[in-house]
């Protein structure tokens, strides 16, 4: 591995947006002396501090208004920042909306064109890739039709088909990878992991977290416009499951609810029998899962449940009580519920245990993400989830 | 997988051999203009690619296609010649009448266009403008490539119109057209980037233009000549109205196509106030692209 080389550099990034409540002359004539009034400002991006090295994939996380679309944004030289620099190097593209551009009065020749020449393609370039583009996006018979007699998928296609023959070194991508059907999801993923191959950079930002940890080998989780975590996406995916579940306390208290009021869980702990806590588990063991629970008024119908993620956040398993009818005695005081997984057969890696408490209606009473975590030994014949024994043998 | 490998450390290698650039655009005030005429001249393609995007989609569906762009000028000079010309009397007094007001029609229906469609380009391509970042001047700049092709439509018109009729002389006067296109070009385009950045932050300032658009068509000596103007006005007010560059440009237009074979008033010193227009023009131009820059970092957070 050589020496890692940076391809952006953002230094002490701010950015302010000011929130105008009025746009037309006549309102900021009258208003114009009690203009702060009128005005509102927030700090989409606060004293960002980061460096890319070129060939990484990297992941910006958090919740909806966080600043990673902003921020990718002013990678791209889209907004500029309020105060603080940014630097890059290479050719860059960015796939912030497939078809930006796209004319709908003009061909699909027409449009790859012109899409091509905005996204940085000389028209040359274009000519060479123009076969390859068409026969990508599969949609040779309607090329010469004007766009807007399009359906959304080929529209879609088309776009997708311009975006990845531009050749960026730094490719910006903001969440068009939930657009279309499962097929063209896989054909967008194949197409990233090949440019991740060729050593080009990719920034994406996203909400599919399994995507983060399935193509990113960092991730950064942003907050209120601050970087909260910088590192390996499994780690930033758990925190940001964390601030998800603060928000959520803080809106239950802003809305003059006690957090509690509607239920707690105590504590989470998981063993295998037979072992104490914090052993590995090994393939064949009865897991043990015990989740405490309160309630401050008294609940009679409740469920308890508790789902197993692996490590990059992918759901393997749940159970709830309602599910084995399982009779649950009045929550008032602390109870607690074992749940005990008999035979278990993990594959390796590190597991994580998130436990419920719903009301009747299924409805999330408190939740408890992550709170407890257990760890299967390496298993030499496979990997994945599931630990299955393979006898392979060779029918000639 | 080994030309995979390969290209992947062929790419760091040359990134790291790469220097470094701003994101968007910034720079000094003055060293920030070469960037950006050099960025601008980069995308050349993209503009004129946005250009035919414009003149394609304008008509598009249509079976005249472009003709329609020559009615509205046609059903214009029809409309002045026979009202304002004949039933008025204006043309009693202008020779040629139909020519002298073709001459100043064309040349201000280029101005008229490029400041109206710049000062709506950005927000008319706010979709672009959010999405991808490439010099935003282009989109101004595209439209002047569409004026001028509706222009060059009326021009050939014009000339053949003043070689039927024996106004169109070659000689040095043709320098005067050249003069007064170029007059124009700058003068739209430093008021198409202020007023196309402005009506981002004020949607009011693309109806504004209209209304003021109009006024200058009747503000220049299109339908009638400028003495006439002149005898109305109070000195200081005729030496504004004879100064500016519209009015210089209307002028020395049809000192172009109609004077030759026109007997007709003439504007001393018209080189000179030209030039002195166009040295302004260009001052203008300058602070305009600087201040457009300035604006254009927050375009994306304002559409």
């Amino acid at each position: 591995m050589t020496a890692a080389v940076p391809i952006v550099r953002i230094d002490n990034v701010s950015k302010r947006f000011i929130i105008q409540k009025s746009k037309s002359l006549k309102e900021r004539v009258v208003n114009a002396g009690r203009s702060a009034k009128f005005k509102e400002d927030f700090w989409a991006l606060r004293d960002i501090n980061l460096e890319i090295d070129a060939g990484t994939s990297i992941g910006l996380i958090g919740p909806n208004g966080s600043g990673k679309s902003t921020m990718l944004k002013t990678i791209g030289g889209i907004i500029q920042p309020t105060t603080g620099s940014i630097t890059r190097r290479g050719r860059m593209a960015a796939l912030l909306e497939l078809g930006a551009g796209f004319h709908p009065d003009l061909t699909g020749r027409d449009n790859v064109y012109l899409n091509a020449s905005i996204l940085g393609l000389t028209q040359k370039q274009t000519d060479r890739f123009f076969d390859a583009i068409v026969d990508f996006s599969g949609i040779e018979q309607f090329i010469d039709t004007q766009v807007k007699f399009y359906s959304s998928g080929m529209y879609v296609r088309l776009a997708f088909a311009v975006a990845i023959h531009v050749d960026p070194d730094l490719l910006l991508v903001d969440e068009v990878l939930a657009v279309g059907d499962e097929a063209f999801q896989r054909k967008c993923l194949d197409k990233i992991r090949e440019f991740q191959a060729e050593g080009r950079t990719i920034v994406l930002v996203t909400h599919s977290l399994n995507q983060v940890t399935d193509i990113c080998s960092r991730a950064v989780l942003l907050n209120q416009g601050q970087i909260l975590f910088d590192g390996l996406p499994h780690i930033a995916v758990k925190d940001f499951r964390d601030v998800l579940e603060e928000r959520r306390v803080e809106e239950v208290v802003a809305h003059g609810e006690d957090p509690g009021a509607n239920g707690s869980i105590l504590s989470t702990t998981v063993h295998a029998r037979g072992r104490a806590e914090g052993q590995q588990i090994e393939a064949g063991d009865d897991l043990v899962v015990r989740v405490t629970y309160e309630h401050p008024t008294g609940i009679d119908d409740w469920i308890a449940t508790i789902q197993i993620d692996n490590f990059r956040g992918m759901p393997v398993y749940g159970t709830a009580t309602s599910r084995t009818d399982t009779h649950l005695a009045r929550l008032k005081e602390p109870r607690t519920i074992e749940f005990v997984l008999s035979d278990v057969q993990f594959g390796a890696g590190k597991y994580f245990i998130n436990s419920s408490l719903l009301d009747s209606e299924k409805r999330h009473l408190a939740d408890a993400p992550q709170a407890a975590s257990f760890d299967v030994p390496y298993f030499q014949l496979a990997d994945g989830v599931v630990r299955l024994t393979p006898t392979i043998s060779d029918l000639g | 997988m080994a030309d995979l490998a390969q290209s992947k450390v062929d790419r760091i290698a040359r990134l790291d051999a790469t220097p470094w650039q701003d994101a968007g655009a910034r720079g000094g005030f003055w060293s920030g203009i070469f960037s950006s005429i050099s960025d601008i001249w980069g995308r050349r393609e993209l503009l004129g690619l946005l250009t035919r995007r414009e003149l394609k989609s304008r008509y598009k569906d249509s079976a005249l296609g472009f003709l329609w762009s020559l009615a509205r000028p046609l059903t214009q000079l029809f409309i002045y010649y026979l009202v304002v010309g004949q039933f008025l009397g204006a043309a009693r007094s202008i020779d040629n009448f139909a020519i002298y007001i073709f001459a100043g029609l064309a040349i201000y229906t280029l101005f008229q266009e490029i400041v109206a469609g710049s000062t709506s380009s950005i927000v008319v391509n706010s979709g672009l403008v959010k999405k991808v970042y490439f010099p935003r001047e282009i989109l101004p700049l595209a439209t002047i490539g569409s004026a001028l092709f509706n222009f060059l439509i009326q021009f050939v018109i014009l000339i053949v119109a003043a070689a039927f009729v024996g106004t169109l002389a070659f000689g040095p006067n043709l320098l005067y057209g050249v003069g007064s296109l170029v007059l124009i070009l700058i003068y739209a385009t430093a008021i198409g980037l202020i007023l196309g950045a402005l009506n981002v932050y004020l949607r009011d300032v693309q109806y504004l233009v209209e209304v003021v658009l109009l006024l200058l068509l009747w503000a220049s000596p299109i339908l009638y000549s400028w003495p006439q103007a002149l005898q109305h006005l109070p000195a200081w007010l005729g030496q504004i109205y004879l100064n500016n560059p519209i009015t210089l440009a209307v002028i020395s237009f049809q000192e172009a196509f109609w004077s030759p074979g026109s007997d007709g008033p003439v504007l001393d010193h018209l080189w000179t106030r030209m030039g002195i227009a166009g040295l302004i023009g260009i001052v203008l131009l300058f602070f305009a692209q600087r201040w457009f820059t300035r604006l254009q970092g927050d375009f994306a957070q304002e559409l």
